[in-house]
């Protein structure tokens, strides 16, 4: 296919001028300039909510910026709601959202009826398989994939691919813009390859993709173009030229380093857990009576899926998992997995210790009471009345609320989801203080955490990788680098 | 701020159930130009009796989460009313087996209700569909199609009333003051509430989540099994139809009476307010001498009403 | 053919193979059974429950259930026993302003984001208030051109079969097969990704109903012609059977899987079912516990076969 003039390439494909987006109070995305050019490819890249998927949500349409310009084949607009999701795709804009968002039930060519509205009328399903056939063939050559198969019958891989596919038919209008957003995270190598190869010949035709990943090495094969966020904003920006995964690691990276406290261990040598290793190339897991044991990598990775598993051991036998503790896990995804939306500050909290403060049958009240007030006293939990929903509190002190319910409880296991998440600097100091000192009494903790600084309230950190744990480091050892290295290493 | 007040003022749906049948009460004295209103009540408590012992059941199951729901009530009832009057056999001194083996029928329906749901994954509603179709077959041979009359006693006990007030009614209100206080103040009503609200974090913070599940079918079955028993001494003896209208009167009654549908919230006052209700709506309309066909109609116009207006309660807020 | 291949097909086969064994169990036992007048006699029941039984597929499609089915039906009946005989006119308005209720109630689910259950139920009774205002007691009569409809003999096979053959070939076409039918699937499937597409879920809600609504009218109507006299209680039992010719047709209750030739399979089987044990000499006591105990059968393969395929590769 022939090259595109230098001068058509710089032409904008899409411009955003002071975008920003709060959700309430929370700040997700500070005003920030962004553009892709005609036949460009951007790669995006920064850690867990550093602003990615808001930033792609709003060049989608899904979300309203709250501030800004957004100027797009002729719609401009200022955060209102005349550019949607309907608007964006009939500029030419596609996405690949993180969550797989196909319809289960329905077959590979069906799933192109959704996204195409004008698919219709006599011999549409020839036409729709005909446009999902050749998407799939273009992109992934010995794809194995057949049109009538039903997607939620194909492994997650297939599904992935079957997605981004998708993404790329075309109806009505051309695709001008396709946003990926971890497109790879289930694909093997290879196919990945695939993907990265058809990035860069849909680019040659003057078309525009953005690429959201974790995976560095394929953020510098397919991009023209790296911005990498941070805290909401973007940070840096760099032509792939030139650029080293070193560079974009260390642009990424980290908060300045600080004088630490030293911890002293209290760990002892009775182990209280043991996982055995969940496959080749895999670490086992343990934990001691008296340690902190940190759960590092990147999100979704492994770790909660490891706690869960711990913490349903103790409910089911499970022959990976020796238990020799109590278990209480304290959620990290408050919504999802850890809040009673319906309930009072106080139930929230007792609903772990609840068998033990039982008499004759009866939840003994006036315990459960002075319990919860104790708790408040201990965490500073702000509130003028327990009674109060958990809904009037803010996430810092709702977390607080969780911190109870499993530090209240007699458990001797301490499973930790990443409990910091959108928990003030204050709060965590508190936080801190307090699992040292219960680790001091005989506790243990299993700590996953997303944030490199925690880690270094750990004794020992288990670094995971693609569902496995590849490497084990003493808290001598630790460094932020170690845990990145290890993070990113890529299996090919 | 905002969601505090909202919760405080919210705090009692049920509130508005009473209102409700007190409007609808204060209604029909007026149009009987003030006669009778003590009848009245007296009626609606003996036979809203039978709806909140029911419902209190239902009430669990729906507070068990979305998706949940009892429909094997009345072939229940239909069972357990003539498991009872054949044990009694018009013995009084077989009354107490008679009704320990309708509550056991009840319970026995119960666990299998769970048994289905857990062994065929299938949803609540289908479970308790096919239990419901067996049992209404089971129901019918044991009772073979006769009616047989309750003991004397046992007759005279039901239909007691001391000042007006039905005995019925008595027991009806121990059996939802022992509910209320399962729910406020044992593992067992916390887990109820726990588990509708999220069954993923109910079992995360330790909650026996299928313990939870088997129990509370096993209860609502239990209390349908004892309102059967009592329907038939009450109106002299078993009769198939006798539980057809409470399928649908229990999930209204435990709708309106602001259980939430989507889980987590039980409201045990609020089942007796709404039962009183739908007795006095229909007591109102008739002394308003409404036509039956307009009377159910208003009914259900109520019901869509109370739903709507309730409005779409997201399970995750 | 990997056994989960197998598998798969082997559910798919479910419906077909349960109603293919009950017919062969009845025609074993009564081999005068098998002929025109025999099967007709057997199934004629079924056409009305095969109209319901859609109507319940098409609400269960978008994860919504239909509490009201059974009474709208009933409704339907009474209308066509009085007012569409004695005015004809005023009849055929009474019939269209249900169907349009029934989209305003799809209308306001969506809207409000009600549960469907709930709000059906207090539908349920509207409906049946209704009836009993048009027809309070038992009684009226078909139209006649109703009535000889129903009664018709067509060459080869029963009415009854002609008709669940073609509403089969149209339901499979129209939401199985057809672009319309995809979306309403889709947006049972992942109603999200549906919305995301720029679809509206109101819009496909309000159809939704609306289509219940028409294939209600049939069934009631078709009901009227086999019975030629009016009830409002008189199909009652169609709320709790669709929904189990529905799920016995292979659908699940979330998920858009919903299976038209399949439901129309259950409606069949459950008939048939009743029939079943007269033919057996069991006591006709029976006959509302083996539709249960079918039903429990046929899920407790589904549950086996569905464990068989998590296990196989």
């Amino acid at each position: 296919m022939p090259a595109l003039p230098d001068a058509a390439r710089r032409e904008p494909l899409v411009t955003l001028t002071g975008v920003s987006k709060s959700f309430g109070a929370v700040q997700a995305l500070r005003p920030v300039d962004f553009k892709v050019a005609v036949g460009e490819c951007v790669g995006l890249v920064g850690h867990n909510g550093a602003g990615k998927s808001t930033l792609m949500n709003v060049v989608a349409g899904v979300l309203q910026a709250s501030g800004g310009t957004l100027s797009l084949g002729g719609h401009r607009t200022l955060g209102g709601p005349a550019y949607d999701i309907r608007a964006a795709h009939e500029a030419g804009v596609r996405c690949v959202f993180q969550e797989l968002s196909l319809c289960p039930n329905l077959t590979v060519a069906e799933q192109a009826r959704i996204a195409h509205p004008s698919l219709h009328g006599f011999g549409w399903r020839r036409k729709a398989a005909a446009m999902m056939g050749q998407a799939l063939d273009a992109i992934f050559p010995g794809h194995g994939i057949a049109m009538d198969d039903t997607v939620g019958r194909l492994t997650i891989g297939r599904r992935q691919m079957v997605e981004i596919a998708r993404a790329f038919t075309e109806s009505t209008g051309p695709a001008q813009l396709v946003i990926l957003d971890e497109p790879t995270s289930s694909l093997d190598a290879e196919v990945a390859e695939q993907l990265v190869a058809h990035i860069r010949r849909f680019v040659e035709l003057g078309r525009g993709v953005i690429l959201i990943s974790h995976k560095i090495n394929e953020i510098l094969a397919a991009s023209d173009r790296v911005v990498v966020m941070r805290d909401g904003g973007i940070v840096a920006e760099r032509l792939r030229q030139g650029t080293t995964r070193e560079d974009l690691v260390g642009a990424m990276g980290h908060v300045a380093e600080r004088a630490r406290a030293v911890r002293i261990s209290s760990a002892t040598a009775d182990q209280v857990v043991a996982m055995a290793s969940g496959g080749p190339g895999s670490l086992g897991l343990t934990a001691a009576r008296g340690e902190i044991v940190g759960l590092a990598g990147l999100a979704g990775h492994g770790q909660t899926e490891a706690l869960l598993r711990i913490q349903q051991a103790a409910a089911r036998r499970d022959r990976a998992v020796t238990l020799r503790a109590t278990v209480a896990l304290v959620a990290g995804d408050r919504t999802a997995d850890g809040i009673f939306p319906l309930w009072s500050i106080e139930r929230n909290m007792s609903a772990r210790w609840l068998p033990h403060m039982t008499r004759h049958g009866l939840i003994d009240r006036a315990i459960e009471r002075s319990e919860a007030a104790r708790w408040r006293e201990r965490l500073a939990l702000r509130t003028p009345d327990l009674r109060d929903p958990i809904l009037s509190l803010s996430g810092g002190n709702q977390q607080k609320a969780l911190f109870a319910r499993a530090l209240g409880s007699p458990a001797q296991l301490i499973l930790m989801d990443d409990p910091m998440r959108g928990v003030d600097i204050g709060t965590k100091q508190d936080v801190y203080a307090m699992i040292a000192d219960e680790a001091g009494h005989g506790r243990s903790f299993l700590w996953y955490t997303t944030e490199v600084d925690e880690l270094f309230h750990c004794d020992r950190v288990y670094v995971f990788n693609a569902g496995r744990i590849v490497a084990e480091i003493a808290a001598a050892d630790l460094s932020e680098d170690a845990v990145v290295r290890a993070s990113f290493q890529e299996h090919a | 701020m905002m969601a505090i007040l909202k919760a405080r003022l919210g705090g009692a749906p049920w509130l508005w159930s009473f209102l409700g049948a007190a409007a609808a009460w204060g209604a029909t004295l007026i149009a009987a130009h003030g006669q009778g209103g003590g009848q009245i009540l007296t009626a609606a408590f003996t036979f809203s009796a039978f709806t909140v012992l029911v419902s209190l059941g239902q009430m669990l199951v729906i507070t068990t989460g979305p998706g949940n729901v009892d429909l094997s009530i009345p072939s229940v009832i239909a069972l357990s009313g003539a498991v009872a009057m054949l044990t009694m056999n018009e013995r009084p001194e077989m009354m107490l087996p008679g009704l320990v083996a309708a509550i056991a029928a009840g319970a026995a329906v119960g666990i299998a209700n769970y048994g289905l749901i857990r062994l065929l994954r299938i949803p609540p509603i289908i479970a308790t569909l096919s239990s419901s179709l067996v049992v209404t077959s089971i129901a019918i041979t044991v009772g073979r199609g006769l009616t047989v009359k309750p003991p004397q006693l046992f007759a005279d006990l039901v239909s007691f009333r001391f000042a007006g007030i039905p005995l019925l009614a008595v027991v009806a209100l121990a059996a939802a003051v022992v509910v209320a206080l399962t729910l406020e103040r044992t593992v067992y009503g916390r887990s109820v509430s726990a588990i509708g609200q999220s069954r993923r974090v109910a079992q995360l913070a330790g909650l026996s989540v299928e313990r939870t599940r088997l129990l509370t079918y096993l209860i609502s079955g239990a209390l349908a099994g004892l309102t059967g028993a009592l329907i038939a001494g009450f109106s002299g003896g078993n009769a198939l139809d006798q539980g057809q209208e409470y399928l649908l009167l229990t999930i209204a009654v435990v709708v309106i009476g602001g259980t939430a549908v989507s889980g987590g919230r039980a409201s045990v006052p609020g089942v007796w307010g709404a039962a009183l209700f739908m007795f006095l709506i229909v007591t109102m309309l008739n002394a308003a001498g409404t036509a039956p066909g307009l009377r159910t109609l208003l009914t259900g116009l109520i019901i869509i009403a109370v739903i709507a207006i309730g409005g779409g309660e997201k399970l995750r807020p | 053919m990997t056994s989960r291949r197998l598998l798969v097909l082997a559910e798919r086969l479910l419906p077909a193979l349960t109603l293919a064994l009950l017919l062969a169990a009845i025609f074993h036992q009564q081999p005068r059974a098998m002929s025109y007048f025999g099967l007709n006699l057997l199934l004629n029941l079924a056409v009305p429950i095969v109209f319901a039984t859609l109507a319940q597929m098409v609400v269960i499609a978008v994860n919504d259930l239909d509490l009201s089915i059974g009474a709208y039906v009933s409704l339907v009946a009474c209308i066509g026993a009085t007012l569409l005989v004695q005015t004809p006119w005023l009849g055929v308005l009474a019939l269209l302003g249900a169907v349009v209720l029934y989209a305003a109630v799809g209308a306001l689910i969506a809207w409000r984001g009600l549960p469907s259950i709930v709000v059906t139920l207090g539908l349920s009774f509207v409906w049946l208030g209704l009836a009993v205002t048009v027809l309070p007691t038992p009684g009226g009569h078909a139209p006649a051109w109703l009535a000889t409809t129903m009664g018709w003999k067509p060459p080869l096979a029963p009415l009854a079969l002609w008709i669940a053959a073609v509403v089969s070939l149209v339901g499979w076409f129209a939401v199985t097969r057809s672009s319309l039918g995809v979306v309403l699937r889709g947006a049972g499937g992942n109603a999200r990704s549906v919305a995301r597409a720029g679809w509206s879920l109101m819009a496909i809600r309000v159809a939704v109903y609306a289509t219940a609504g028409i294939l209600g009218l049939l069934s009631g109507l078709s009901l009227l012609g086999l019975t030629t006299s009016g009830d409002a209680n008189i199909a009652s039992r169609y709320t709790l059977i669709s929904i189990a010719s529905v799920i016995l047709g292979g659908a699940s209750f979330v998920g858009g899987r919903v299976f038209p030739v399949g439901a129309v399979l259950g409606a069949m089987t459950l008939t048939l079912a009743a029939s079943f044990l007269t033919f057996m000499r069991i006591s006709p006591d029976w006959q509302v516990g083996a539709q249960g105990l079918i039903l429990i059968a046929v899920l407790a393969i589904r549950a086996v076969l569905a464990r068989g395929k998590e296990a196989a590769p």
